[in-house]
């Protein structure tokens, strides 16, 4: 599917713990050519996003993963009940992009839930890099900016 | 009549008032996602079509188990039962 315009918005951001950088990234480069998806914990608040921790689910995608995903929902419920453990909640989804630029599809905005942050991952044979944040406003996705964070809070 | 639990997900709970959870008293776990409703309104028809039926993009729990596999909307739930409501994620390039 061809990427979608895309446009910025500055009032929200995502502060991302640096670790959750250092938990996907590998993750993301070891699941190339296929895509390989994750929830993100974390808060939202009036300000934006903050994401403490991120976990990878299988992707229920049978014959085209290299350029579908379908979260287990089994793995939702588990990370569900993670994030009640540690006072967070589920508010961010993570993906790759085999291949592929970090911009939002067609098809990830069919499937797209407002009030998520969603974190797109560009990987290749080389490995993955930093990647890009959206969310849904209205009928599209804006992107908007991801500080790294240099420590979880306790 | 069972008294049970549903647990919201995050992206749901602006239908909800912030809350994570909902309890209601039903005996199913489709009647109790109608009788959702009578407490936040709109949420319903963000779950169920106007048939009734699941939405696609939707999948609900009763414990660990996904109620597609058990007997859909019509399973049966025990007092103290724990449903929960997930979005479906997907997507892909």
């Amino acid at each position: 599917m061809s990427p979608q315009p895309t446009k910025t918005l500055e009032t929200v951001r995502a502060e991302v713990a640096r670790t959750v950088f250092e938990d996907v990234l590998p993750r993301a480069a070891a699941g190339f050519p296929n895509e390989v998806c994750g929830l993100l914990l974390g808060e939202k608040g009036e300000a934006g996003w903050r994401i403490e921790h991120a976990t990878q689910g299988g992707n229920l995608v049978v014959d085209r993963q290299h350029d579908r995903y379908q979260l287990d929902p089994a793995h939702y419920l588990d990370a569900d009940r993670r994030a009640r453990e540690l006072g967070l909640d589920i508010v961010g989804v993570w993906h790759t992009h085999p291949d592929h630029p970090p911009i939002p599809s067609s098809t990830d905005r069919e499937h797209a839930w407002a009030g998520f942050t969603y974190w797109i991952v560009p990987t290749t044979q080389q490995g993955a890099s930093d990647g890009r944040w959206w969310i849904l406003e209205g009928d599209g996705f804006v992107e908007i900016e991801a500080i790294q964070t240099p420590e979880q809070r306790p | 009549m069972s008294q049970v639990s549903i647990r919201i997900p995050t992206p749901l709970r602006s239908l909800t008032g912030g809350a994570a959870d909902v309890s209601v008293d039903a005996d199913t776990v489709g009647a109790a996602l109608q009788a959702v409703e009578a407490q936040h309104e709109g949420l319903k028809g963000r779950l169920l079509t106007a048939e009734g039926e699941l939405r696609g993009f939707v999948n609900v729990f009763l414990g660990d188990d996904d109620i597609r596999t058990l007997d859909g909307l019509g399973t049966a739930v025990a007092d103290g039962a724990s449903i929960s409501v997930l979005p479906a994620v997907a997507g892909g390039r």
